[in-house]
């Protein structure tokens, strides 16, 4: 796999790919997603990039109805609230995601530990294209 | 318990100060420091010559945002007349005058100065609602704001992972927020010095006065669980889960342990402090927890060599409710899954065993982000001195008190602990 900087950008970047990539350090194995240049285990700065399966469950979540700008230019507000949560991968390691496929005017029948698969979300056009993490229901 | 980090040399508070907190159309935060400077002057029992101040640090998260100016400590240091002395800002988003007092104190114990002001000011209520989430989304942590979590709903997220784990409900998030609407009434400084009932009552009285229908609740529960009354924000979150935005400044005097009986004969002596960082939703291992209150409460407890069981009360950062529920337990008030309860049974209110947010908690009091730290603190302050008027905590041998301070969604905390020999 290419060597990009283990850097935030390049975690977003490979999300505009549609990977969701996290860096395991060659030295202890352990494993940072999103990415991270330094492990923080062992403190090796020898890290090699790893793709996730995309699998994973609900760690814990929220309906949001009281949104920020950039939600509601999606069309996200007070009457169509959006979910986010935090999901744990089957490698372990959690990631903050936007949860869809899920009814968010329902929270009592969102379940924690209910089965999740990776989406990437694409917002906008050519140079503004946007693309977010978020999982769904398999 | 082991008394592990300590300071060179003692060290005491013997003055305090805090401006009302609210929205004040007609207040800046140099009117409001005034306010909180004037009261600290007044306070110290001996009196004191305030060019003796050697030294400032001045919490603030951010009126850069807020206010677009930066730079606080000259300015405050200007507003004193403490200029030429040195002036430092300190910023831990909610929990900066938490860290003003703490390096007040190591200014102190190094030896460096013997006399040092803290304090702290916020200004929030100059611009929009939607502009102070945006001020306040730069406390979170930028993963969780690129997947569209607002600040209440990382608190949101925190307590669906706490319902999960302990079979807690919504229910007990409104105990908290009943229990500290009991006290706020009795706060003269608070922002909404209300209780539950008495936010039912205004309703219905307004409704009447504009000949709406008049809304009926059988109690606070019933209100609490009205969605008219009580929006969802982000779930579970809901209004009256969130503290409010607000304007204020507060301040205290700290001088070294071996000279504090020229300023008074009742000093109160900084017992333990404790300081800890968090990483993001994503990295923690457990939700229902804070490392950073852990360590910082390590620390604190190690200082002082006093367990939980001696904390007689404290003021708890409840942000959001779910803060409240998930610090007692951290900070060893309860066992881990039972701070719900304790909350249900009545353990926490100011006529309980172990008082939390007598002052009505930043949910009543007002949350200026930067003043809060320090806000907390001049609770302890009122209470250990029996000063605390008609929320004086009804124990006659009240000696240890703390406060336990929050920044962003964990990303500092602070737990500080005062004792009254």
């Amino acid at each position: 796999m290419e060597q990009r900087p283990f850097s935030d950008i390049s975690y977003e970047q490979y999300l505009a790919e549609g990977k969701l990539m996290g860096s395991r350090c060659k030295k202890c194995g352990a494993l940072f997603v999103p990415p991270r240049s330094i492990c923080i285990t062992c403190y090796s700065s020898e890290m090699e990039w790893v793709e996730m399966k995309g699998e994973g469950r609900l760690h814990a979540f929220t309906c949001i109805t009281v949104a920020p700008p950039f939600m509601m230019e999606q069309g996200f507000d007070r009457k169509h609230p959006y979910c986010s949560g935090v999901v744990e991968l089957e490698e372990g390691v959690k990631v903050d995601a936007r949860i869809d496929g899920v009814d968010a005017t329902k929270p009592e029948e969102i379940s924690i530990g209910m089965p999740l698969r990776v989406k990437f979300l694409h917002w906008g056009e050519g140079g503004n294209r946007q693309t977010y993490l978020a999982f769904q229901p398999v | 318990m082991q008394k592990k980090h300590k300071l060179a040399r003692g060290v005491a508070v013997v003055g305090a100060g805090m401006s009302k907190f609210g929205m004040f159309k007609d207040k800046d935060s140099k009117d409001l420091f005034a306010e909180a400077f004037r009261e600290m002057l007044g306070s110290v029992d001996k009196g004191f010559d305030p060019n003796d101040i050697e030294a400032m640090y001045l919490g603030n998260f951010t009126n850069d945002f807020f206010i677009h100016q930066g730079h606080w400590g000259p300015i405050i240091s200007d507003l004193i007349g403490l200029a030429p002395k040195p002036a430092t800002r300190t910023e831990g988003a909610c929990a900066s005058s938490a860290l003003a007092l703490r390096e007040g104190v190591f200014a102190i114990a190094s030896g460096f100065y013997d006399i040092v002001l803290v304090g702290g000011v916020e200004e929030m209520s100059k611009r929009t609602t939607e502009e102070v989430a945006e001020g306040l989304a730069l406390a979170t942590v930028p993963y969780e704001g690129r997947v569209g979590f607002t600040f209440p709903g990382v608190f949101g997220a925190l307590a669906t992972a706490y319902f999960n784990k302990y079979g807690a409900n919504r229910e007990h998030l409104m105990n908290v927020t009943i229990k500290s609407h009991s006290n706020a009434p009795l706060n003269p400084k608070a922002q909404f010095p209300y209780s539950i009932r008495d936010m039912m009552t205004m309703k219905e009285e307004s409704a009447k006065k504009k000949g709406n229908l008049v809304p009926h609740w059988d109690d606070e529960k019933a209100f609490l669980r009205d969605p008219g009354a009580n929006p969802v924000v982000a779930w579970p979150m809901h209004l009256y889960d969130c503290c409010p935005i607000s304007d204020g400044g507060a301040c205290m005097l700290l001088v070294a342990e071996e000279i504090a009986k020229n300023f008074t004969d009742d000093p109160l002596y900084v017992a333990g402090i404790g300081q800890g960082s968090g990483k993001g939703l994503h990295a923690a291992s457990d939700l229902t927890t804070m490392e950073a209150t852990k360590n910082a409460a390590d620390e604190a407890y190690g200082m002082s060599g006093l367990k939980p069981e001696d904390i007689q009360f404290s003021e708890v950062h409840d942000c959001f409710s779910i803060a409240e529920l998930i610090h007692i337990e951290d900070l060893g008030f309860f066992k881990p899954g039972q701070g719900y309860k304790a909350v249900e049974e009545g353990l926490t209110r100011r006529d309980g065993p172990m008082p939390i947010n007598t002052s009505g908690g930043l949910k009543c009091k007002g949350h200026p982000v930067g003043a809060t730290g320090i806000g907390q603190l001049f609770e302890v302050w009122k209470q250990l001195r029996g000063e605390a008027g008609e929320r004086q905590i009804p124990n006659k041998d009240l000696r240890v008190g703390a406060a336990h301070n929050l920044g962003g969604t964990g990303g500092t905390c602070t737990f500080t602990i005062l004792e009254r020999r």
